[in-house]
């Protein structure tokens, strides 16, 4: 049994189903999280597990204790809000304290932990501020502090680093990282930043419409995406559709892989390569765009518009306009086939 | 001056223009007023003397009135605080539809006009009224005694004329409010008192305190209302300066009350402006 | 999150509170009998039948709806191009000044009565209407220009710059940009200053003469000398006239937006 099992959940406002049919198990010391687009349930999905909201159907149990009879409060969560909620009128230390003040915990044992809280999270000489005196990426930390300094059996997290600018987002998640990482603590995270996803967690669960598209390790949602869904909302993708000949699968005529049934072959942009040796897909490069770290290419073919992306690694790249062969391996595409729902 | 600023002044003109002819001066006027001699037999007098401030000062009779005054308007901050901050929160809690119903109920009231209102309190405090004879019926009181004439009268009916504006004030700080912080004490293991009392109600504070400056000042300065429940025979400062203008005809007099009047008012609006200054300009934003 | 019974409890006291003394003129203005009660066996509309013999009651009306009317229309009008200035425009004293004009909101109707009372029977003109109804302009002026500026802060400034660099000279930009963005705050700013000058008494009673009293305060001259059925049904007259007015008021602007502003949550 996981340490924090979702059975058969459905939440429905009225007629409007905003999770349905979800199961997840999230072992302990896990940091999972949830993606999808915007609207998909994920805020719902996070909001029952903390109380907030009552699922219409299913189970939430906890280290095997079903928690639909226990309030909120009584769950033991730590949860950080998109909006921080920091309470304006404490100081750091009281916020990261109330926490503890709730159970009790004896003053100098509050001043200890609070210290250390603040310490984890950089802040250990910023306790005696006030929200509104710190920086968005502080005041998160706050909100961390606050979250985790009751031991949480798990930590939830909505949108934690949305408010965040880029660089602000990439430090505090390897932060976060290294935060839950050394406090063991299980975490579920909603998001809807797939590199986020990708770089923080065990495992990704990606929604779609209230339903579990697919559930797996970074690497798997990514490189075998399990459906069509997945494989688009995750990083790009080139879709062709692709017609059997004697040879293999065609792409307009062109031959690209082995098969022998009509489908549609999915490739990612830096699977796409550039070939001299004649077989392949033929195009013209639309456009190029440098990337800092890569280059990306629009290469227009007879089978549809095709996004390459190349490493910036000083290798000569075509030029815009000029003629290519695009081709890649059999094993980087993935098929889904035609008539078959994606 | 720039151009902006030429163009900006031109803009202001007509208004300040008029403020100062129709605001200024008058009140100008009035203080010179409250300088004035008088006597009955030749009205005012155009010398300059602070005789008027002197006997208002000096005389027993008018400082007890005054410190009615405080003591009215000091009654009525505080219920309206009792009451119109909790109603603030529990409208902001209430689902659509019922919530902007009840604003209604409660914004409502403010556009009735304060003498029809307070001629419903004429009717409920009088000796027949429902509220004498209810307190009599509960064994409180051994026979039906009006309210009309007495201070608690007086601050039943100016608490209903402005509470509205108590709530108002609360509801506009509760709107500032993240509703995510009364969830995160929750799941800190907060119950509900005491999100109430150590969320809730510190961030409405400021809202509860400029509530608080509006509703004393309007009580301190009420005048139809404790004219009518209070009468002749409970006087406040702002019925005894009318009765100074419209019956004694002693207009320097009642002038130099309207002018106390005024100048306690403005001193502790200021000073409690001052107080919410200095305590929340480091916690919330302006 | 949801209210417990004891907050439904109070929220229930706290509004039959503030409907009580309101409910209450209107039942009695209904009774068949001579003297104050409650209906009990029948309603009568006897009293309204009085009103009519009470001509200076009507008149009264005319009177509060007029001033009303005149000073919301003139405070308007004056706020407009002050509102846009402070608004829009950097010059020295401008926050004074916007202090200044909210002043009348700070100083007691009292003092201002008294006031124009001394103002008034220095240049001769006691007791006459065009007095009134300056009294009334500063009384509501605040109100006006409350609205008024609402309108003009929220407008984005690059919206004119837009209109100028797409061509348009100044007297259009403010023809076809300005004043259109700016009308619903004088709309609501001319809605706020009637509601507050057709409520006034306290200042009214010291600069209304007998042929120029409104309608609160002939209420309250009233009210003085006693308390009877006819007094409540003219009330609960005004009551109706005002329930009717906050209904329009709510269902085309919406009230609350009047008296809070825009709920962002
Ligand atoms: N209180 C509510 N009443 C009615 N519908 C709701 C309510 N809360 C959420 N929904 C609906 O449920 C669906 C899922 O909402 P949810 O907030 O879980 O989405 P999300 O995945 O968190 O989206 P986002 O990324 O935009 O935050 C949405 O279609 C939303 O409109
Ligand atoms: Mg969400």
């Amino acid at each position: 049994m996981p340490y924090l099992a979702l059975e058969n959940i459905r939440k429905a406002y009225g007629p409007a189903v905003a999770v349905d049919r979800l199961d997840l198990g999230v072992e302990k010391g896990e940091f999972i999280s949830l993606l999808g687009p915007s609207g998909c349930g994920k805020t719902t999905t996070l909001q029952m597990i903390a109380g907030f909201v009552e699922p219409t159907q299913g189970a939430i149990a906890l280290d095997g204790i079903d928690l639909s009879r226990l309030a909120p409060e009584k769950r033991g969560l730590g949860i950080v809000f998109q909006s921080y909620a920091l309470f304006p009128h404490m100081t750091v230390a009281a916020n990261v304290a109330f926490g503890l003040e709730m159970r009790r915990v004896g003053k100098a044992e509050i001043r200890q932990r609070v210290e250390q809280a603040l310490a984890m999270v950089g802040l250990a000489d910023k306790g005696g501020r006030y929200p509104r005196q710190m920086s968005g990426g502080q005041q998160q930390r706050v909100a961390l502090a606050r979250a985790l300094v009751i031991r949480p059996a798990i930590l939830l997290l909505d949108e934690p680093l949305s408010n965040l600018d880029a660089k602000q987002r990439e430090e505090m998640q390897l932060e976060l990282r290294q935060i839950q990482r050394q406090s063991g603590t299980t975490t579920v995270l909603v998001t809807h930043d797939q590199q986020e996803a990708l770089a923080l967690s065990d495992r990704i669960v990606v929604m779609n419409q209230g339903r579990v598209e697919q559930i797996g390790s970074p690497f798997d949602v990514y490189e075998r995406p399990g459906s069509a869904f997945v494989a688009t909302f995750l990083g790009r993708t080139n879709t062709f559709s692709a017609e059997p000949t004697p040879r293999g699968l065609a792409v307009a005529g062109h031959v690209m892989m082995p098969g022998e049934r009509p489908a549609t072959i999915s490739i990612r942009p830096e699977k796409v390569d550039f070939t001299t040796d004649g077989d392949g897909l033929p195009g013209r490069v639309l456009t190029r765009v440098f990337q800092g770290n890569h280059w990306l290419l629009h290469v227009e073919t007879p089978g549809g518009l095709c996004l390459v992306i190349r490493p910036n690694d000083g290798r000569p790249l075509p030029g815009e306009g000029e003629t290519v062969v695009l081709a890649f391996r059999a094993r980087d595409a993935s098929l889904s086939l035609a008539g078959s729902t994606p | 001056m720039n151009a902006q600023a030429r163009q900006g002044w031109l803009l202001v003109a007509p208004a300040t223009l008029l403020f100062v002819g129709i605001v200024a001066t008058p009140l100008a006027m009035t203080l010179l007023l409250s300088f004035n001699g008088w006597s009955s037999t030749q009205g005012i007098v155009p010398t300059l003397t602070v005789q008027n401030y002197a006997e208002i000062l000096s005389d027993s009779f008018f400082a007890e009135i005054f410190l009615r005054t405080l003591r009215i308007a000091l009654w009525v901050t505080l219920i309206c605080v009792l009451i119109g901050a909790p109603e603030a929160y529990i409208l902001r809690r209430m689902r659509e539809p019922w919530r902007s119903s009840f604003i209604l109920v409660v914004i409502g009231p403010l556009l009735v006009s304060v003498v029809a209102r307070t001629l419903g309190w004429a009717l409920l405090l009088g000796g027949n009224g429902l509220i004498p004879l209810a307190l009599h019926r509960l064994g409180l009181t051994s026979s039906p005694v009006s309210l009309m004439f007495t201070e608690t009268g007086v601050v039943i009916a100016l608490v209903h004329v402005l509470v509205p504006f108590m709530v108002l004030s609360v509801w506009a700080s509760l709107a500032r409010m993240d509703p995510a912080t009364e969830r995160a004490a929750q799941s800190l293991g907060a119950s509900q008192i005491t999100i109430f009392l150590r969320i809730v109600l510190p961030q409405a504070m400021p809202g509860i305190l400029s509530g608080g400056i509006i509703v004393f000042s309007l009580a301190a300065s009420a005048f139809a209302t404790p004219a009518i429940i209070g009468g002749r025979r409970l006087k406040v400062a702002s019925t005894l300066a009318y009765d100074e203008f419209l019956n004694t005809l002693n207009w320097p007099l009642g002038a130099a009350i309207a002018v106390l009047l005024l100048v306690g008012i403005v001193a502790i609006v200021v000073g409690w402006n001052r107080f919410i200054e200095r305590r929340y300009s480091q916690v919330f934003a302006s | 999150m949801r209210n417990g019974p004891l907050a439904l409890v109070f929220h229930a006291a706290f509004v039959v509170f503030l409907l009580a003394p309101m409910v209450l003129v209107c039942l009695v203005a209904f009774t068949p009998e001579g003297f104050l009660s409650i209906p009990t066996t029948r309603f009568s509309l006897r009293w309204f039948e009085r009103i009519a013999q009470y001509p200076d009651f009507i008149a009264a009306f005319r009177t509060s709806l007029f001033v009303a009317t005149a000073a919301s229309l003139i405070a308007v009008l004056f706020a407009v191009p002050a509102a846009l200035a402070i608004a829009r425009y950097r010059f020295t004293g401008r926050e004074a000044l916007n202090a200044f004009f909210m002043a009348p909101l700070m100083i007691p109707h009292l003092v201002l009565g008294i006031a124009f009372l001394r103002f008034y029977s220095l240049l001769g003109i006691s007791g006459t209407m065009a007095g009134l109804i300056i009294g009334h302009v500063v009384v509501v002026f605040p109100f006006a220009m409350r609205m008024v500026l609402a309108a003009a802060t929220g407008m984005d400034k690059r919206i004119e710059d837009a209109a100028t660099a797409l061509g348009a000279d100044r007297i259009t930009t403010y023809r076809r940009i300005v004043i259109p963005l700016i009308i619903p705050g004088m709309a609501s700013g001319f809605a706020l200053a009637f509601i507050q000058s057709f409520d006034e008494v306290t200042m009214t009673v010291f600069i209304a003469s007998a042929t120029t009293t409104t309608l609160p305060v002939r209420m309250f001259t009233y009210i003085q000398d006693s308390i009877d059925p006819l007094i409540c049904a003219v009330s609960a007259l005004l009551i109706l006239f005002t329930v009717l007015a906050m209904l329009v008021i709510d269902r085309f602007y919406g009230l609350q937006r009047l008296f809070i502003g825009e709920d962002k949550s």
